[in-house]
């Protein structure tokens, strides 16, 4: 027997306690009442009922199809904007420390407060944007009342909202990176282009790899700005799978909600997982 | 700086503050108007000011109900960022200085953490049969595992750069574990434990899901709660809803003015590590 060791792992129990039963727990739990009629107090067991209901009903399929178009269009976009914004905030422009201000904040402020904020704006008769848009000739869209449009108005809010995020990420991985590589790309002739393309993206890559991967997560899991701005609306038409286990909830179908949850979570796993492993993979042959 | 370099800053500029700004002026700006006035969502300076007449009239909305969401929501922050702070330093520690099978075992579950999306009925039911649904020390609690991950890795990563020989020389002092962590590195990691106040107070203090499912009921309101449940009263009454939002937005740029920068250290690093 050795010595004790000055760091025990009894530090880990309480953390892990409160971790087990709140977190792990239910998310173990779930995989069981997914398969019940649910009531709270007595569950029975119906097999893969819930899970037909989800693939047979066409706004449960379509909540699920919106998860992802949602999570891929907020991923792509703060990833494009945030390396762009990112370099324009290191290039050394006036005003760049309170832009790089003015872009950050809004990932402080609340999601509910922007939301309605925006409803506000997207009002399609009387909401700023639509106006300012007349003003130029253009008569804008019913930004939140169009089904076809809803979903992807919502996820430009969300990308305002969280660009900043992406873009302080890529700041200091821009920072990470030694002015050599310039250098030595200005004395071969590059242009600024060429030098974007061969020096500043490859090498920006472990930011690209955490955007992406926070983004995407972010993306499938997002509720709240949904529900502040359109609550799956008009008609199912932005519903997600966040909001159709909230919906359910509501509704008292707990199986059924917490189906949708066990559907999330593979949903998550089967993309961030893969994901992670591909981009590890690249990492080591680069 | 080259002229190119001034004239695409002050593009940039012109076109943040067009995009980034604007909202937040029109906030101040209905939130001063008239009912009227506001229901005309006109991005337009207010005929009549009223900032301090919407103000009273908000605290006052049904039996001042923003007072107490204020003080819920306080309770809530303090006693999980509280909470936070002390359980996951200690793991952090541990997971840091005693590397092996069962420090990457909890790894591996800090890091699924990040990703799993909570199962929101079951969570229900457990804080049901604990007697915690509808208080405010389940919300507490909630709080601290969900975004415990999070705080974990601030810590371990920090934990990193103290070196080892500041431990070694308490253990031969004859320290226990326990005060070891508490006199020696506990002081040692506020850098990163003031981060960790800050980043996950504004998160708890911005959080909506969770209250939403986990604390029902009128006394039980925090602070973005009454966002949601004024929307419905204030649908007339657009001045009065978005004083509440400004209300709202006020304490975390409280908070931006005075921590940047340990936000943007926390963020990034938080970040870059998960």
């Amino acid at each position: 027997m050795t010595r004790r060791s000055p760091y025990p792992y009894w530090f880990f129990a309480p953390a892990a306690v409160i971790y087990t039963a709140l977190f792990l727990l239910p998310t173990v739990a779930a995989f069981w009442f997914a398969l019940t009629r649910w009531d709270l107090y007595t569950a029975t067991f119906i097999g893969l009922d819930n899970f037909r209901q989800f693939l047979a009903e066409p706004f449960l399929i379509s909540g699920m199809s919106n998860t992802l178009i949602y999570a891929v269009t907020t991923s792509g976009l703060k990833t494009v904007l945030g390396l762009l914004l990112a370099v324009l905030l290191t290039s050394g422009l006036y005003a760049q420390g309170f832009l790089r201000t003015v872009v950050f904040f809004p990932v402080l402020v609340s999601t509910i407060g922007v939301g309605l904020t925006f409803t506000a704006l997207m009002h399609p008769t009387k909401g700023a944007i639509n106006v300012a848009l007349e003003l130029v000739g253009i008569d804008g869209p019913g930004w939140l009342t169009n089904p076809t449009l809803a979903l992807f108005s919502v996820a430009l809010v969300d990308l305002w909202k969280g660009v900043g995020l992406a873009t302080l990420i890529y700041i200091a991985g821009l920072a990470s990176i030694s002015p050599e590589y310039y250098e030595a790309a200005r004395i071969d002739g590059a242009t600024r282009r060429q030098m974007f393309w061969r020096v500043t993206v490859p090498l920006v890559r472990p930011a690209t790899i955490t955007v992406i991967t926070l983004s995407l997560i972010g993306g499938l899991r997002s509720f709240d700005l949904i529900w502040a701005m359109t609550k799956g609306g008009p008609g199912f038409s932005s519903d997600v799978l966040a909001s159709t286990i909230y919906k359910q909830y509501q509704a008292g179908f707990y199986g059924l909600s917490t189906a949708g949850n066990v559907i999330l979570f593979l949903m998550i796993a089967l993309i961030i997982l893969p994901l992670t492993l591909w981009f590890n993979r690249r990492e080591v042959d680069a | 700086m080259t002229r190119r370099q001034t004239w695409t800053g002050i593009a940039a500029l012109a076109a943040a503050t067009l995009i980034f700004i604007v909202p937040f002026v029109f906030i101040f700006l209905m939130a001063a108007k008239t009912k009227q006035d506001a229901s005309r969502f006109s991005f337009a300076w207010p005929a009549d000011w009223q900032l301090w007449q919407n103000f009273v009239e908000v605290i006052q909305t049904r039996n001042y109900m923003l007072l107490l969401a204020y003080f819920n929501s306080t309770v809530i922050t303090v006693g999980a960022v509280t909470g936070l702070v002390i359980l996951a330093a200690l793991v952090g520690y541990v997971l840091q200085r005693r590397p092996g099978r069962m420090s990457n075992v909890v790894y591996g579950f800090i890091l699924a953490g990040l990703m799993i999306p909570p199962a929101v009925v079951p969570t229900i039911w457990v804080l049901q049969g604990l007697g915690l649904f509808k208080t405010l020390h389940g919300m507490i609690l909630i709080q601290i595992a969900y975004n415990l991950a999070f705080s974990v890795l601030l810590y371990r990563s920090f934990i990193g750069t103290i070196p080892r020989d500041l431990d070694e020389a308490a253990i031969i002092d004859g320290a226990k574990p326990l005060q070891i962590f508490w006199k020696v590195v506990l002081p040692l990691l506020k850098p990163v434990t003031v981060t960790n106040i800050v980043v996950q107070s504004l998160a708890v203090f911005n959080d909506f899901t969770n209250p939403l499912y986990y604390l029902p009921g009128k006394e039980n309101v925090t602070v973005q709660l009454t966002l949601y449940n004024f929307q419905g009263q204030f649908l007339s009454q657009f001045n009065l809803l978005f004083m509440n939002i400004l209300l709202v937005t006020i304490p975390p740029l409280i908070v931006f003015i005075f921590f940047n920068r340990q936000i943007v250290a926390g963020m990034t690093a938080g970040a870059v590590k998960g």
